[in-house]
């Protein structure tokens, strides 16, 4: 791990985007909840699960950068 | 609550008492070699042949590390069985029979007498590795969950058994975590006939991989060991949910993955190309998942410890220790969650494949 690499930005990309995907759902969710709090406890599980398949997708990334770098 | 502690602490003292005896103090020249934390951590996360407990420097100045040797288990020219303290920490060379065993690295290679050891030009060893079936670190520490699982269950069942009424004692801490896996990942991704049939597999998933996660985290022995961040485990884990999805399939889940219903003719054989993929994605995504979820949370408070280290002031102990016990706490959340997860994922898989028609 010596200074910035290429490894690094590319971490950084990955995280960019997994945190924007991630924010959206939570916001779209909160929205949801608010306008409809009876049922929040499927929209929380269904967006756990959205939110659970973005951070496996940048997780690959995360681990394929690993390996390589 | 009393005598769950003390059945609990039973249940640790039995798991340890064995090993304990064996325990051995082996001397060390101290050396003032440069901190790396890469390598410190590394060895952390990694498995290995010897449980180290502490090192500390003697009254001499000489470091001492304290470590149970664990069993090896070697299938080569037969069975090859010895215990790791052989190695005495990989400086010397174990015969057994006309073979020679060198340990580098926490990995076993084949070797001649004195222990040599090739390398290629990228430092890799090209010694030929022996079918190693070894007690490993977290071989034994998975053996210690699993008695204290196999320890909580039986006594809260022995509890049920006895009388109906409210639950006391160790049977108000599991109630409502078992309602909760039932109530809100089982009944909610399946019909209630079907999710039943499922319930002990994604009981046992849940526990399993939230008190291997919580040991993980217990900083010193019979913690520490790195189970549920061994990308071995996670694959069986992942593994065992693909086999019971996919054999527990009904007609219409094979016919949506291979000749979807509804979809145009001149589709139906990209989409099915795709479906056959997402059968393999699906189960690799949890292996990963959990994997790397523990691995990072180790290794950010192990990086967080070592700042200590490699800045070499006492003035950043502070900050490192406060920074490392909110990660604590973190992972303590993620610890549950990444359970809740990936039980929830193989309970929704599970459901797609168990579907009735009319759904």
């Amino acid at each position: 791990m010596e200074g910035l690499s290429l490894t690094t930005i590319g971490l950084g990309l990955i995280i960019i985007g997994a945190a924007y995907g991630i924010s959206r759902i939570a916001s779209s969710a909160m929205e949801a909840m608010g306008r409809q709090p009876e049922i929040s406890s499927k929209i929380q599980t269904a967006m756990i699960i959205a939110a659970v398949l973005i951070e496996g997708a940048a997780l690959f990334a995360i681990v394929v950068v690993w390996m390589n770098g | 609550m009393k005598q769950t502690i003390k059945l609990l602490f039973a249940v640790l003292t039995l798991c340890v008492l064995p090993y304990s005896t064996y325990a051995s103090d082996t001397v060390e020249t101290h050396s003032e070699e440069e901190f790396d934390p890469m390598a410190m951590i590394m060895h952390h996360i990694a498995d290995a042949h010897e449980w180290h407990v502490i090192s500390y420097n003697n009254s001499e100045g000489q470091k001492t590390d304290i470590t149970i040797p664990l069993p090896i288990i070697l299938i080569d020219d037969g069975l090859q069985l010895f215990m790791s303290s052989a190695f005495d920490h990989g400086k010397k060379t174990v015969q057994q029979g006309k073979n020679y065993y060198s340990l580098y690295h926490g990995k076993i290679y084949k070797t001649d007498a004195e222990g040599t050891l090739n390398f290629d030009d990228k430092h890799e060893v090209l010694n030929e590795k022996p079918f190693d079936l070894s007690i490993t670190k977290n071989v034994a520490s998975m053996w210690i969950s699993v008695l204290i699982i196999i320890g909580l269950f039986t006594r809260a069942a022995q509890l049920y058994r006895k009388e109906a009424g409210a639950p006391k004692g160790i049977q108000s801490f599991l109630e409502p975590l078992i309602l909760f896996v039932r109530d809100d990942i089982a009944y909610e991704q399946m019909e209630k006939e079907k999710a039943d049939k499922f319930l002990p597999f994604l009981l046992t998933l849940f526990f399993f991989i939230w008190i291997n996660n919580l040991i993980g985290l217990i900083p010193f022995f019979p913690g520490g060991s790195n189970l549920t961040g061994n990308i071995s485990l996670t694959m069986v884990l992942a593994l065992i949910t693909f086999f019971v999805t996919n054999l527990n399939g009904s007609k219409s889940y094979w016919a949506h993955i291979f000749w979807m219903p509804g979809a145009p003719i001149a589709i139906r054989p990209l989409l099915a190309i795709i479906e056959f993929v997402g059968l393999f994605t699906k189960p690799f995504a949890l292996m990963i998942r959990l994997f790397a979820n523990i691995s990072a949370g180790h290794i950010i408070i192990l990086s967080l410890m070592s700042l200590i280290f490699v800045m070499k002031s006492l003035a950043i102990a502070p900050a490192s220790i406060l920074m490392g016990l909110m990660m604590f706490m973190l992972e303590l959340l993620v610890a549950a969650l990444q359970a809740y997860i990936f039980t929830l994922l193989s309970a929704l898989f599970i459901g797609m494949a168990v579907k009735s028609e009319e759904h």
